[in-house]
């Protein structure tokens, strides 16, 4: 390989990015504790491995596969969420019984009071949102720190959720439309046109990005880089889609299944969106300020307690959607919905995923690929026929592992000034 | 040499409650010198400069910006009229990169999105003009960086936006040699860049080195704001610790009266 020096727009020397430096540069990255979704994805490919050989008949099916996106939806979408409170360093432990809640609103609307679904699933997001302002005026106007906030939120929306329940009585939706969308899947054609359609997409995306800067001469991931991720992508979209797209149900003369679950383009549009809100937008990078240097932040003008507060709001609205989409699964709402290892599985995902419990540093996609790494170890787990104890236990050690690999990473960040 | 100042100071007063810090305080910056302000540990230097900068007001006195009497009464009036501070602290955010931290707060915008080109080109633009040739990519994370590099980022941050007169608190308090060398010449470019340029300083080299005109403030007052080269690093010092060297400075007895010693008035 040859390395061009050039000048760039700047006057600044640099040197040309080529495939090999690139990647060096990568490692380099890593080495210096910059580790990103590196370990989730490694880890999640070693899961998916252990689990292949040891239920390669009920683990590796089509069906399974679809499950994991149905059950993992609500987890990921409180980890999106979460993702926005994590990089302020804040933290919001309310979120899953939020989301309980606002399932509960939703539910109560849908039966109780007999209202359509789209009355009914807007005042759920309503509620989200009102919850995410009252946490986020507490802890930016008064003062009271975020997890102090959040764990009295935490009993209180238990507490709600058990009202609004009348004392712990389960309420079942009938209302076609909620349950479809966490438990049906898209037609073979819309499958494959979403498929086409998120490639197509990503590959604009990227290729018209490097088109922009290469003609004003600014510094460019190199081509090779560009098409081979465009290229991967590719791959493990269509990949996906080929499997989800097979007949997978049981009897398949009573009710034919297949296609991608309705869930994954509703996870994918909202993770495109806030990829595009925290990446693209002065709001995001006022985020990322705030959570890197809040003093620097404040005195460079940026409204520090309106960001804060507006983290906690997206947080529980993101919170609503999980869940409607729980509720959706399971076509009832209980006093534990939102409950028990919901909230703990959230965190666990946004961490795992890789982002930062110290603030500043996370993307979006850390929660949908930690939420990822949840739902495989708890479904492959649960298929090789371990306690929920034993699913706990080493739930939790995982979370912790990903704690301590973020904090050392930090360490050595620091210590390396990468 | 310029005749009239960029930004004029006069009879500064400012209290903190029963506590007077700043007396009929004067200061001149001139357009295109590098003036230094100096003083011990508690004689009003950052008090002085937050009153520049908005983040105190006055009690008493006028400020004058290019000619017009001006009143800043926030930060952002100050950054209006073209005054940057940058403290020693720095205020950067280590997770983000150098133009990111370049263009904080005020980022370019093309529609809702991000204008990342054209940040990046200005701000390797405003690097250029600053001759500054010691970061590897634009696009490094502060975190990363030198102490030097870092305040590098934060003087170009502050020259970004066409500012016309920059205050530097301390710049090389915390730096290696070498570097302390760099965010001097790096000064001094400012300066000969036409800005006009406040430094404060403890260290006498430094303030030697590099500035046209040094205002030594002694215990709330302005002692005396004299021509580098007319003065030696002594009378400097004993400006600093006494408040008067020989016929300059403070008058013994009658400490409250003030004496602009302008530069005509001293031989």
């Amino acid at each position: 390989m040859t390395t061009t020096t050039t000048t760039t727009a700047g006057g600044i020397q640099a040197v040309k990015p080529t495939v090999s430096s690139h990647v060096r540069d990568y490692w380099a990255r890593v080495r210096g504790g910059d580790l990103g979704t590196l370990p989730a994805v490694l880890g999640l490919l070693v899961l998916t491995l252990i689990f292949s050989v040891a239920r390669p008949d009920t683990f590796l099916s089509a069906l399974n596969f679809a499950n994991l996106f149905n059950q993992g939806a609500q987890v990921v979408f409180i980890a999106m969420g979460l993702v926005f409170v994590l990089l302020l360093g804040e933290i919001d432990l309310s979120a899953g019984f939020a989301s309980g809640v606002c399932g509960a609103i939703m539910a109560i609307l849908l039966t109780d009071e007999g209202m359509a679904w789209y009355v009914a699933v807007p005042a759920a997001l309503l509620t989200g949102i009102v919850i995410g302002l009252v946490l986020g005026v507490l802890v930016a106007k008064l003062g009271i720190p975020s997890f102090v906030v959040t764990l009295a939120a935490f009993l209180g929306f238990q507490g709600i959720l058990l009202t609004l329940l009348e004392g712990g009585k389960n309420i079942s939706i009938t209302d076609e439309f909620v349950r479809s969308l966490n438990n049906d899947s898209m037609s073979v054609l819309w499958s494959w046109v979403f498929t086409i359609v998120c490639i197509v997409g990503f590959a604009f995306v990227q290729l018209n990005r490097y088109r922009r800067r290469a003609s004003k001469n600014l510094i460019t991931d190199p081509l090779g880089i560009v098409l081979m991720r465009i290229g991967g992508l590719a791959v493990l979209f269509i990949a996906a889609t080929a499997v989800l797209t097979q007949e997978r149900a049981i009897n398949a003369a009573i009710t034919s299944l297949k296609g991608v679950p309705i869930v994954v383009p509703i996870i994918a549009a909202f993770l495109v969106i806030w990829t595009f809100v925290l990446g693209r937008t002065t709001y995001g990078r006022h985020v990322y300020a705030v959570g890197g240097n809040t003093e620097a932040a404040r005195r460079a003008g940026i409204p520090v307690d309106r960001i804060r507060i507006s983290v906690f709001v997206i947080c529980s609205f993101m919170a609503a959607i999980g869940g409607i989409l729980v509720v959706s699964r399971a076509s009832s709402v209980d006093p534990n919905t939102g409950g028990s290892n919901i909230l703990l599985y959230s965190v666990g995902a946004a961490v795992i995923g890789g982002t930062s419990l110290f603030g500043g540093k996370g993307k979006v996609i850390n929660a949908v690929i930690g939420g990822a790494v949840i739902a495989v170890i708890d479904n492959g787990m649960g298929l090789m026929g371990f306690s929920p104890g034993t699913r706990y236990i080493v739930t939790g050690l995982i979370l912790l592992t990903a704690a301590s690999v973020d904090a050392l990473a930090r360490r050595r960040a620091s210590a390396t000034g990468n | 040499m310029a005749a009239t100042p960029l930004l004029e100071l006069r009879g500064i007063d400012k209290s903190f409650g029963p506590v007077q810090v700043l007396h009929d305080v004067g200061l001149s910056v001139y357009p295109g010198e590098v003036t230094a302000l100096v003083g011990d540990n508690g004689a009003g230097k950052s008090t002085l400069v937050k009153c520049i900068s908005g983040i105190y007001n006055i009690d008493a006195g006028t400020v004058t910006f290019e000619g017009k009497e001006v009143a800043v009464h926030s930060p952002r009036d100050a950054s209006a009229l073209g005054i940057e501070v940058v403290y020693q602290d720095l205020a950067l955010c280590d997770n983000l990169d150098i133009v990111q931290n370049m263009f904080l707060g005020r980022e370019k915008k093309n529609g809702i999105v991000l204008d990342e080109d054209t940040m990046e080109e200005m701000a390797g633009e405003t690097l250029r003009s600053l001759s500054v040739r010691t970061v590897k990519s634009l696009r490094q994370l502060v975190s990363s960086l030198s102490g030097g590099q870092r305040q590098t980022v934060a003087i170009a941050k502050s020259v970004l936006w066409n500012s016309k007169v920059v205050i530097l608190d301390e710049p090389t308090a915390a730096l290696g040699v070498a570097q302390t060398a760099q965010v001097l010449e790096l000064v001094r470019r400012l300066a000969d860049n036409g800005l006009g340029v406040v430094l404060i300083s403890h260290n006498m080299n430094d303030v030697f080195a590099v500035s046209d005109r040094i205002a030594a403030l002694y215990l709330g007052r302005m002692a005396a704001q004299v021509k580098a080269s007319d003065v030696t690093h002594s009378q400097i010092v004993e400006l600093i610790t006494g408040g008067r060297s020989g016929n300059l400075g403070l008058p013994p007895e009658k400490p409250s009266d003030f004496i602009d010693i302008t530069p005509g008035d001293v031989q």
